[in-house]
């Protein structure tokens, strides 16, 4: 006879095979959305089949726990902006972490745990709570709660490095001496290290620490797995540990940098000194850009989060069209950063219709600016920031977008203010640059009508 | 000494994590957040982890951490579904408009 309790395995070897079929869709354009539905049938029928686990108890609980977690998480990602969907990748990697701490907590007040589930749950537990509060932080910070900008202090990294080492020894001590309040502290010193580590790092670095974190929080599902011998658990968190590495290095080689310099550089806290920038910004009407452009050959388009904010791609589409319409060619520009992740620009515009092909990334670009009429800078700051390339800059050797270099560079900007790393922008005051201040949608919007009439 | 199932468990590990890196190899930057997106759905399967803790759970103080975990793990499962669901809609959509 077939008891209900040996199909619990079987279902979560279909599980994890769907998971890793869902990570190989989701890598190419055409087969990515069939990806994530797939994965999502494979999470419930896992979720479901669990409760067949022998010696369940505690339902109520758990019923409660499922409809609001399960809830709260739905309803928050279909109500925020598609702007804001940075930090919710990385609040629900700090779930997943916390969870992770949390599951491995329960496991080390178990009075019969053996020292090999104890020593993997040691380590998920310090693991999943440095993910927690590192995700948490990033959370804050994109979501403009907390300053943006690093936050650093005198001797910060030895005092790091002592939270992490007390956390271990602590660690270590309660696999010995297994106590309650050995376990809160063990925990505690987890979740500083976690807050330590994510506090230097700069807004412009936070997609490469999240899709760090993310890695991380697979880890501690890995290990997670091994102490409750959940093989669906092992597997599919070390997807992810391993599979979150490998982005994460692509991430932050897109940006030029490496993850040593992204976790200690405390990118963009260096003051500037003596650094005064020469001329001074100059305004222009959106009717006078779109004579200029209208007798352009070639017109350039570097978007930026403004373009995001603004839901301003169906315009710059429609820009598109009624520039070639009047034989000027078009490109765009794409920084790999542009944007709060990698891609985030890639997405709009191809939402709004504009073709792959337009779409050129930095390197290709770059040539191509000092043969451009005119360059339309739309909401971007730091990534076309000549300052990048000046010695002492807090943005320097960040790779950037040549756009000075072509012969009239308009930039769209809702005001004076700073880019997200917090630097003055020496582009604005350079002698070909001309600011065309408001809305990105409207402005852009204006620059259609106005090109319609010429 | 090692076990058998302990062996079974990192050769299981060693060849998950050679999957992982194989599946991503060479993506397209395009790609990337939403790569980040689902990979933080999967590990969501913490949750199957936190439902056996949670009942399991004998004492007032693991009832509790049970709890957190399955209110936790059902956030990252269904906030890490929504997000990635949103973000590859666009795809779609472009896609529909081009074909």
């Amino acid at each position: 006879m077939v008891d209900l309790v040996d199909i619990i395995d079987p279902v979560y070897i279909l599980t994890v095979l769907f998971f890793v079929l869902a990570l190989r869709w989701m890598s190419r354009p055409e087969t990515a959305r069939n990806g994530i539905v797939y994965a999502g049938a494979a999470m419930l029928v896992a979720t479901l089949i669990t409760f067949l686990t022998p010696g369940l108890g505690n339902f109520a609980l758990m019923g409660i726990a499922l409809a609001v977690g399960g809830g709260i998480g739905w309803y928050a990602a279909r109500k925020v902006a598609m702007t804001d969907m940075p930090q919710m990748v990385a609040i629900y990697n700090g779930m997943g972490g916390g969870a992770a701490g949390a599951v491995a907590a329960v496991e080390l007040l178990n009075a019969n745990i053996g020292t090999g589930s104890a020593t993997l749950s040691v380590v998920a537990g310090i693991i999943g709570a440095v993910s927690f509060a590192g995700s948490l932080i990033a959370f804050l910070k994109l979501q403009g709660w907390m300053r943006a900008k690093p936050l650093t202090f005198p001797g910060q990294q030895p005092v790091n490095l002592g939270v992490l080492g007390l956390a271990v020894v602590f660690g270590v001590l309660l696999l010995v001496h297994p106590v309650p309040s050995g376990l809160a502290l063990f925990f505690a010193l987890a979740l500083g290290f976690g807050f330590l580590m994510a506090l230097p790092i700069g807004g412009a670095d936070m997609p490469v620490v999240i899709s760090l974190f993310n890695a991380l929080t697979g880890i501690a599902v890995a290990m997670d797995g091994f102490a409750l011998t959940n093989y669906a658990m092992v597997v599919a968190g070390t997807l992810v540990g391993a599979a979150g590495s490998m982005l994460t290095i692509l991430m932050a080689r897109a940006m030029n940098r490496s993850i040593g310099n992204v976790l200690f550089g405390a990118f963009g806290a260096t003051e500037e000194e003596g650094a005064t920038i020469q001329g001074s910004m100059k305004s222009i009407e959106a009717d006078d850009v779109a004579v200029m452009m209208a007798y352009a050959q070639k017109v350039i388009i570097a978007p930026g989060y403004g373009m995001a904010v603004a839901q301003a791609q169906h315009k710059v589409k429609e820009l598109m069209d009624v520039l070639e319409s009047k034989g000027v060619q078009v490109k765009f520009a794409i920084h790999p950063v542009a944007g709060r992740m990698p891609g985030h620009m890639n997405v709009l515009l191809a939402e709004a219709g504009v073709p792959y092909d337009r779409l050129l990334d930095r390197d290709e670009v770059n040539p191509e600016f000092p043969s451009a009429d005119v360059v339309l800078v739309i909401g971007a700051n730091d990534v076309v920031n000549p300052a990048a390339r000046r010695a002492g800059s807090p943005l320097q050797g960040m790779p950037i977008l040549d756009v000075d270099g072509a012969k009239n560079v308009i930039v769209l900007k809702r005001g004076q203010g700073k880019g997200f790393a917090g630097v003055e922008n020496d582009l604005f005051y350079k002698d070909n640059a001309r600011m065309l201040y408001g809305d990105a949608q409207a402005t852009v919007g204006k620059l259609v009508q106005a090109l319609k009439k010429t | 000494m090692i076990s058998p199932e302990v062996w079974a468990a990192i050769y299981i590990g060693v060849l998950a994590a050679f999957t992982g890196f194989e599946v991503i190899g060479r993506v397209p930057v395009l790609l990337h957040t939403p790569l980040m997106s689902g990979s933080n759905f999967i590990h969501g399967i913490i949750l199957v982890g936190a439902m056996v803790a949670l009942g399991t759970a004998t004492t007032t103080l693991q009832q509790a951490l049970g709890f957190v975990a399955v209110l936790m793990g059902a956030m990252n499962v269904t906030g890490g579904y929504a997000v990635t669901e949103r973000i590859l809609e666009m795809f779609k959509r472009s896609k529909g408009k081009e074909g």
